[in-house]
């Protein structure tokens, strides 16, 4: 039987993840392998980074990273963050990335996501989608795709660029509301629900989990077919395996391998 | 006794020869793990294994742009009967053609193509992404061991086209996505799996290791 995915977030900056990771018994909480390896050991189905390195010399790190927990995690890796070019994909793939996500470049240029994909096929490229809710009260919803964090707005709306990137060969969504982001208040679900619908291929909802009913609407009632969260992990509060029983009890479809 | 992975340009080759270094460590097998494009270490090895992902076509373009790497392989598996896995792509390119795009020849080594998979539920996403069961249909060396069923390990799975083959005596385990769709082949000392072993942690980890000991 087909699971749902949990995917466990980690932000990188200069090759160690930022904030640091409250978990018992890592011997460094800033280091993102080890993280990737209490991750794998928790049950996670997959593990996202997310680079956000801002320097350019220091850009170098992430591959370092990837390389080292792709020798010691043997489940699927996603990473993000700064990817621009077909030469980033092919060194990220190359140091046991799995799939790489891509977001504001695939605003700047659309096509760059068609030649990603004629290059790596389309399983393997995630395109990340920050959107924003743009109507006002009492209007029908809709909601705008935003570009550097959540500060730039671009007018594209959501649901018109998730198609636009499939049809050119994405092969999955990861959606972050950015009114949500950092709340804690749950996923936006009509949103999620709206994407998810709109869509021939997974969705993974992103932004606002607080606790572990936030992770099971976004499967059941956001129709998403993956959930990701960094906080509520990181910070030790739930462990993956807890979340994943949760769903489980919930009755999701969930992968509880020993 | 050496394992050669091939090197055509796809794939993720860094984590399939971690994967298989850390399986052979574990079982205390020690053979050494070769990412290779050569075809002479390819005849050399005692087992190879061909990964492969993105499309079909292009991973058969890229096969056949390393010069004698075709007629290495089949003189390996097929004459000498070498241990011999294939995964993802890796494992389609055993058909006899695949339809991803356009209609290529693939090796010819289990009958049948590589079909779009069409779940019979419009619910249910394209690529088939994620974690899923094996059903096993004929016992195999390489899943000795392995909890399959509904209640058993899960492959992961990123794949849009599977092989569907036309002799069921290949046809070794089935995931189901909305229907059967195929999750292992093989045929005398060759085998395919769908899912990827080397990103399957338990599972993966297990048919690997399973794979360095058969003897077909």
């Amino acid at each position: 039987m087909f699971k749902v995915r949990v995917i466990p977030c980690l932000d990188v900056k200069d090759g160690r993840v930022v904030k640091g990771i409250n978990f018992v018994n890592l011997r460094d909480a800033g280091d993102p392998v080890e993280a990737a390896i209490a991750y794998d050991a928790a049950g996670a189905d997959e593990l996202c980074f997310l680079d956000i390195t801002a320097s350019h010399e220091n850009r170098e790190t992430i591959f370092e990273v990837v390389t080292r927990t792709a020798e010691a995690c043997f489940m699927p890796l996603t990473v993000g963050g700064g990817v621009r070019s077909v030469d980033d994909i092919r060194r990220l793939l190359t140091c046991g990335a799995d799939k790489v996500s891509i977001n504001t470049a695939a605003v700047n240029r659309r096509a760059f996501v068609k030649e990603a994909a004629e290059k790596f096929g389309d399983q393997c490229i995630v395109v990340a989608i920050d959107a924003k809710k743009a109507s006002k009260a009492g209007e029908p919803d809709r909601w705008e795709i935003f570009t550097h964090g959540g500060r730039n707005p671009t007018g594209i709306d959501a649901i018109d660029y998730a198609r636009e990137v499939v049809a050119l060969g994405a092969g999955e969504i990861l959606l972050t509301s950015m009114d949500r982001d950092g709340t804690r208040r749950g996923f936006d679900i009509a949103l999620t629900c709206a994407i998810a619908d709109a869509v021939t291929v997974p969705v993974i909802a992103s932004g606002g989990v607080g606790n572990l009913d936030h992770l099971v609407e976004g499967i059941r009632d956001g129709h998403a077919t993956a959930v990701l969260a960094a906080s509520i992990f990181h910070f030790g509060e739930y462990s993956v395996r807890q979340a994943k029983d949760y769903m489980a009890k919930a009755s999701l479809p969930m992968r509880l391998d020993p | 006794m050496t394992v050669a992975i091939v090197d055509y340009g796809s794939g993720n080759l860094h984590s399939a020869a971690k994967a298989f270094e850390r399986a052979a460590r574990e079982a205390g097998h020690d053979q050494p793990i070769l990412v290779t494009s050569d075809p002479d270490k390819v005849r050399a090895a005692d087992r190879v294994v061909l990964p492969g992902v993105g499309a079909f076509a292009d991973c058969r373009r890229g096969l056949d742009a390393v010069p004698g790497m075709v007629d290495a392989l089949n003189e390996t598996v097929r004459q000498k009967g070498r241990p011999f896995l294939g995964i993802c792509v890796g494992m389609q390119l055993m058909a006899e053609r695949g339809r991803e795009y356009e209609v290529v020849e693939g090796l010819g080594w289990i009958p049948g193509e590589v079909d779009r998979i069409a779940p019979n539920d419009e619910s249910l996403k394209i690529p088939h992404m994620g974690w899923n069961t094996l059903n096993e249909l004929r016992p195999h060396p390489l899943l000795d061991g392995i909890a399959v069923g509904p209640s058993g390990l899960h492959g992961y799975f990123v794949h849009s086209y599977h092989l569907n083959t036309s002799d069921p005596a290949c046809l070794v385990a089935q995931a189901d996505y909305g229907g059967p769709l195929t999750a292992m082949v093989a045929r005398d000392s060759y085998a395919g799996t769908q899912f990827h072993p080397e990103k399957s942690q338990r599972l993966g980890l297990a048919l690997i290791a399973n794979f360095l000991k058969w003897k077909p």
